[in-house]
């Protein structure tokens, strides 16, 4: 008997591009307006290209059926769960902890989706990070979100030095220094 | 005005000091992020785009486009001293590049590599102020049965480009269509496909979309196989091309430029048919042909030049028809978007400084990119020695807060989370993201088009084929289709394509 043979990567993609025809056909034959060729509803365009999706979808399938492909490898399951968890913590905590807290978190996260990252390393890098996000992009570029959030309490918070007076210092002796002399072209 | 107004009041924008530092910092960034290995030109473009999101539109486009060239740039130093080709286009250039490197002879490989790609620089902004004026106004008569003709042109050529296999590229982008159709519908007010989400009204976060399915999915398919990379060298020396080496170089890199000019004009990502046409040309005509592979310097000059000519050129459609060529076009549109321009024949007229302004900082990008490069070629390459698991969290860490800065809105990082893991998905499915990029773009724009072209035609689809213009472009996209699609020239795809990996 002849085994049953197939390439798994292109079967599965198939089927996901079937699986997302049929979400976006469905919900456009259901709830969308159709209209006519000439005055199309909402639903005219996205029906006809489910249905094309459906189709490749199907034709993607068939083809998988007729030979065998590589296996699928290795996946990064610890990569993608903190991968993917930094900037989801970042956007909860970056009204409550402040953007500085939160940014360490996130590098923080995002340090132990390598196996090869050691804790005080991570901890070291992710408050580089995190004193470097607030440098350049909070006091820098001016982003208007609070530095040190809410949930942090007021004894924590008041332990952190003002830096404005400093950054604004800075940012005096730049806008003091001479212009750049005028380019030699005359134009 | 003629072209020599139009490039001085271009140069007069661009050269502003504020400018200048944009493009400068555009060309650093651009080729700090491209020299990294494994992330390639569209993933770097995607990453660092919502850092331009605070400058104004002329400052952002103007960096947006010196990352452009640096990270092409750092993807060809990548592909010189590691054999690690970033993107495809500069795949070509790690075949001869990396052999030349493996003899020592690596500083003349990434000189040459910079001074033809200044050359096709020069050469190519040229001829973009001069062809990019009358294609304007061409493109002001098309009608919008000859603008959706021309998207589909668009399209199916960009197929014809992907990696892997035809159907799968076919299928991403009908399913970027689909993606960038999520919103509410421009003609009716409708909410479409939003599935009770509040924040799906204005459609999905185009870059979230993009750092999630370029940027994040990338770095999870480097954590798959933590191995430790070798660089070949860390000390570059002997930068300067010899006489014999500059005698060499100078019909691949003239040629180089004629083919990547001509092949950055079409649609559907010239730049990488660019490099691979100009190491065949090189490669054919060569009385040495048997040098190729083993550290031609042709091999290198000439990619290198065809590379950036076609990068240039490929700006000629976005700036004239507002339509992306490839998927770094296709972020550019995007950007254009956020920034309140609608890309396309009125920006030339509406816009001239933003238009020719950022034409000639293409030109100052490159005379950057030669100036600073080559004597920072010792930091690049310390770069490439820095361990991938320091620098992932750092990337990680800079895209939650640039997109977060884009609308302030943290539904955006929950987008970011969901696009990468259906973008790693994609990957891991061998489905390659780029044509469902090019789709989410033009997703809108074709079905605002579809729909007014039918509705002037009183709902007869004939007007398709009816209007010459429109036809021509149809019929062009059937014969691309039936190209690809050929048994014999599938195969010969795909033997190009393997050369590559």
């Amino acid at each position: 008997m002849k085994s049953l043979k197939f390439d798994l990567t292109d079967l599965l993609a198939g089927l996901m591009f079937i699986v997302f025809g049929l979400i976006f056909g469905l919900t456009s034959w259901f709830d969308l307006d159709m209209g006519t060729a000439r005055r199309m509803g909402p639903g005219y365009f996205p029906l006809l290209l489910s249905g094309v999706l459906i189709l490749l979808g199907l034709l993607i399938v068939a083809v998988s059926t007729r030979h065998e492909g590589e296996p699928i490898g290795a996946v990064a399951w610890r990569g993608m769960a903190l991968i993917l968890l930094a900037p989801v913590v970042f956007g909860v905590t970056v009204r409550g902890l402040g953007f500085g807290p939160s940014v360490f978190l996130c590098a923080l996260i995002a340090s132990f989706a390598s196996v090869k990252m050691k804790p005080v390393k991570a901890l070291i890098l992710a408050l580089c990070v995190a004193l470097f996000s607030m440098a350049a992009f909070s006091y820098g570029l001016g982003l208007p979100y609070p530095r040190i959030g809410p949930w942090i309490p007021e004894p924590i918070a008041n332990l952190v030095p003002n830096l404005s007076p400093a950054i604004a210092w800075v940012k005096g002796l730049f806008a003091s220094a001479p212009p750049p002399p005028p380019p030699a072209t005359g134009g | 005005m003629n072209i020599f107004d139009n490039l001085i009041l271009g140069f007069q924008t661009a050269a502003t000091p504020e400018n200048l530092l944009f493009c400068l910092a555009g060309v650093l960034l651009g080729t700090l992020v491209g020299v990294l290995p494994g992330l390639g030109v569209t993933a770097t473009i995607a990453m660092l785009l919502p850092l331009t999101f605070q400058l104004g539109p002329t400052s952002a486009l103007i960096m947006l486009a010196g990352i452009y060239y640096g990270a092409q740039y750092g993807g060809s130093t990548t592909a010189i001293l590691i054999n690690l080709p970033g993107e495809s286009s500069s795949a070509v250039t790690a075949i001869d590049g990396y052999q030349m490197a493996r003899k020592g002879r690596a500083g003349t490989a990434l000189a040459v590599a910079a001074l033809g790609s200044f050359f096709a620089g020069c050469v190519s902004t040229l001829l973009v102020a001069i062809f990019a004026p009358p294609l304007t106004t061409v493109a002001l008569k098309f009608g919008p049965a000859e603008y959706f003709s021309l998207m589909l042109l668009g399209l199916v050529a960009s197929i014809a480009l992907a990696h892997g296999s035809i159907l799968k590229a076919l299928a991403m982008v009908v399913l970027g269509l689909l993606l960038g159709l999520v919103g509410t519908d421009v003609f009716t007010g409708s909410e479409r496909f939003i599935f009770g989400v509040r924040e799906f009204a204005d459609g999905l976060s185009f870059v979230a979309l993009a750092v999630g399915v370029f940027g994040v999915a990338e770095i999870l398919r480097n954590l798959e196989d933590e191995k430790t990379r070798t660089v070949l060298q860390t000390k570059v020396s002997n930068l300067w091309p010899s006489k014999e080496d500059f005698r060499r170089m100078a019909g691949p890199v003239l040629r180089g430029t004629g083919i990547g000019s001509l092949l950055g004009i079409l649609p559907g990502g010239g730049a990488i048919l660019a490099s691979f046409a100009a190491y065949t040309v090189e490669k054919r005509i060569s009385k040495h042909p048997e040098e190729f592979g083993k550290g031609a310097i042709e091999g290198v000059a000439g990619p290198e030049s065809a590379n950036n000519a076609g990068a240039q050129t490929s700006f000629i459609p976005l700036l004239t028809l507002g339509i992306p060529a490839n998927p770094v076009m296709a972020l550019m549109v995007g950007a254009m978007i956020i920034q309140g321009i609608t890309p396309g024949p009125g920006v030339a007229a509406e816009k001239p400084d933003l238009f020719w302004g950022l034409i000639a900082s293409m030109w100052i990008g490159n005379l950057l990119l030669l100036l600073l490069n080559l004597p920072l070629i010792g930091l690049w390459v310390k770069m490439l020695t820095v361990p991938y698991y320091i620098l992932f969290p750092i990337i990680m860490a800079f895209c939650s807060v640039g997109v977060y800065s884009v609308n302030g809105n943290a539904f955006d990082l929950y987008s970011i989370c969901a696009f990468g893991l259906v973008g790693y998905l994609m990957l891991k499915l061998k489905c390659e993201p780029a044509p469902l990029l090019l789709g989410f773009v033009l997703g809108p724009m074709m079905e605002e088009n579809l729909r007014r072209a039918m509705l002037i035609s009183r709902g007869d689809p004939t007007t398709f084929l009816t209007r010459p213009i429109s036809a021509g472009l149809l019929i062009a996209t059937v014969l691309v289709l039936l190209v690809v699609l050929l048994p014999s020239i599938r195969k010969r795809r795909e033997e190009v394509f393997q050369e590559e990996d």
